[in-house]
């Protein structure tokens, strides 16, 4: 039972793996996003113990594991979006390109354009389309028209959906397919053209060929953003990704080269998760 | 023996317990139904009473003189163009007041308030002052418009202390309809980089809108069916003239029919019969713009 999903993983790395096809010596490059013994508090209930590691640019990064082990947690936290829930707390650091980001200064509206975040619910606003990926830059101060039409398109072509949608731009965002508003999310996130793209299950709520769409937008992101993904999905982890963090209990268990956590991962919780043990 | 003698008395217990309910309920059933049924034609039956008895006495008085004139000592003579008059100017008055205040404070309450003990106070207070009877509120206007800041009868006056009265009731709609903006439009907005203001203003208050504009109209409804609290201010019952400003003394048509049911002559009471229509068929279009607006966006929201 539990062979099979590990040898399926296995071959999909063989015709898919990223970071082997560029493999740079990774000390050299500076990380864009630093956590170091991030602890974090939902009032009294701890969902995050000491969390350090480092992310780097260009690089697809996945989070794993099982549900509640603190991955939406985790991410949330890279762009402020906990502050928002009332009572929690936080300690440690998070450095984003050297800033720390909570630190008092540190003004969260400039962080979040340049931190975009795509949700697991595709969440578009009930607007056209067009209204949907110019609300980012309009907020930003945009004005010209013409200026944003051409960020419309881009956004639009970058997320893949600029043909299915380009002769019906300002009609309704909510009578597009779920996997075509999750696209337009992503499309939302890019129009204000953010460093890092945080994504929390993007394509868990899609069928295998919007899937695909997904993945392979990632693939074309992957040299533009750092990117951090949240995954059920072993195979996806394994196919879009080129580090894997394996989270269990608010821990992070193991954090590596997605090729070593999938082929010989040193913690044996990470080997059960991946082989589908428990989870 | 033991769990042989047990089970028996277990399955006895049971398989006596569950026929009698099962007998019991249809007829319990019935007896609720009939009840709620008497209950709904009972009021109905109210109504149309009410409503059939204002019509025979009122209707046949009414005409375009009498929307057009002025109260009169003669009773076929006079009309409610005053009153209709002051009760607009109320309305509007009242609406300019109410509703940036009200809509306010349910933002306030909503997105800024920390979820705190005194927040929790506050709530509790707002749905008692929602139940305050209307006359206290009249009561206070009175002291503290009519007396200490001097604004005397005058429609200010009367506006104001018609805001006070719906003030809670307004907050408490709104505040409801912004409670059911879904939390994920909100982090979609805050996510791309947009202020808490930015977010307010261009995501939640647009769906929240149709759900705050059918709580307020339905406040200003009753609002303008409102007596006690303008009497208490000491609005006049019999004013042949128009209000000319914010000071002007004024009318209302609740207050003219009253004035003219305390008249001993009959036909006054038709009068007041047929000034009760024009109030009903304003109060019955509000409610029925606020049914459309509901319907209308309720299916554009998801
Ligand atoms: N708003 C909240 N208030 C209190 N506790 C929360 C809140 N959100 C999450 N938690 C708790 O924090 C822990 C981590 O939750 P989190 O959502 O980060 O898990 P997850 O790994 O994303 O799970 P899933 O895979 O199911 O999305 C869980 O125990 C959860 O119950
Ligand atoms: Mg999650």
């Amino acid at each position: 039972m539990s062979a099979e999903p590990a040898f399926q993983i296995k071959t999909d790395m063989n015709t898919s793996f990223r970071a082997a096809d560029n493999a740079e010596p990774t000390a050299a490059v500076e990380p864009k996003i630093k956590v170091e013994n991030l602890n974090f508090f939902y009032g009294n209930h701890q969902a995050l113990y000491n969390i350090s590691l480092n992310l780097l640019p260009q690089r697809v990064t996945a989070l794993i594991g099982p549900s509640g082990c603190g991955k939406s947690t985790f991410l949330r936290t890279l762009n402020r979006m906990n502050d928002i829930i009332p009572g929690v707390r936080l300690n440690g650091e998070i450095r984003i390109d050297g800033n720390d980001i909570y630190a008092p200064n540190t003004d969260v509206v400039t962080l979040r354009k340049e931190v975009g975040m795509v949700f697991q619910k595709s969440n578009p606003f009930p607007k056209t389309i067009f209204e949907n990926i110019a609300f980012g830059p309009r907020v930003y101060g945009l004005k010209d028209r013409t200026k944003l039409e051409e960020i419309v398109e881009k956004s639009l072509v970058r997320a893949d959906l600029w043909k299915e949608v380009k002769d019906r731009l300002h009609t309704s965002a909510l009578d597009l397919s779920g996997g075509q508003q999750q696209r337009l999310c992503i499309a939302r996130a890019l129009a204000v053209d953010p460093e890092i793209l945080l994504m929390d299950e993007p394509a868990s709520a899609l069928d295998p060929r919007s899937t695909a769409k997904i993945e392979d937008l990632i693939g074309e992101l992957r040299s533009h953003y750092t990117i951090v993904i949240v995954t059920h999905n072993m195979q996806q982890a394994a196919r879009v990704s080129d580090y894997t963090a394996f989270f269990y209990e608010g821990s992070l268990v193991e954090f590596g080269d997605t090729r070593e956590i999938f082929t010989k991962p040193r913690e044996r919780q990470t080997e059960d998760y991946i082989t589908g043990r428990f989870g | 023996m033991q769990p042989a003698q047990a089970a028996p008395m277990y399955a006895d217990s049971s398989s006596e317990a569950a026929p009698i309910e099962r007998a019991k309920w249809p007829i319990s059933d019935l007896i609720f139904q009939v009840c709620a049924l008497l209950a709904i034609l009972l009021a109905l039956s109210v109504i149309i009473a009410l409503l059939f008895d204002i019509f025979s006495d009122g209707f046949h008085r009414l005409s375009w003189d009498f929307l057009t004139s002025f109260p009169s000592r003669f009773a076929a003579k006079a009309g409610i163009y005053s009153a209709l008059v002051g009760s607009f100017c109320l309305m509007l008055l009242t609406i300019v007041f109410s509703l940036p205040l009200g809509v306010g404070a349910a933002i306030y309450l909503e997105e800024y308030a920390p979820k705190n003990r005194w927040t929790a106070l506050l709530e509790l207070n707002l749905a008692n002052l929602a139940g305050v009877p209307s006359i206290i509120y009249g009561i206070l206007a009175l002291q503290i418009f009519v007396r200490w800041l001097d604004f005397d009868r005058s429609l200010l006056s009367g506006a104001l202390a018609l805001t006070l009265l719906i003030l809670p009731v307004i907050i408490i709609a709104s505040r409801e309809a912004i409670r059911t903006v879904p939390r994920t439009l909100r982090e979609a907005s805050l996510a791309l980089g947009a202020t808490q203001w930015q977010t307010i203003w261009t995501q939640v208050l647009p769906v929240a809108l149709p759900g705050i504009m059918t709580g307020c109209i339905l406040a200003f409804s009753r609002a303008i069916g409102e007596t006690a609290p303008l009497i208490t201010i000491g609005a006049l019952t019999y004013v042949a003239f128009l209000p000319d400003g914010l000071f002007s003394s004024f009318t209302a048509l609740p207050i003219q029919a009253y004035n003219w049911v305390s008249r001993p002559q009959e036909a006054f009471h038709a009068n007041a019969a047929a000034a009760m229509v024009v109030l009903l068929i304003i109060l019955l279009s509000m409610n029925a713009f606020a049914i459309l607006l509901r319907v209308k966006y309720q299916k554009r929201t998801r």
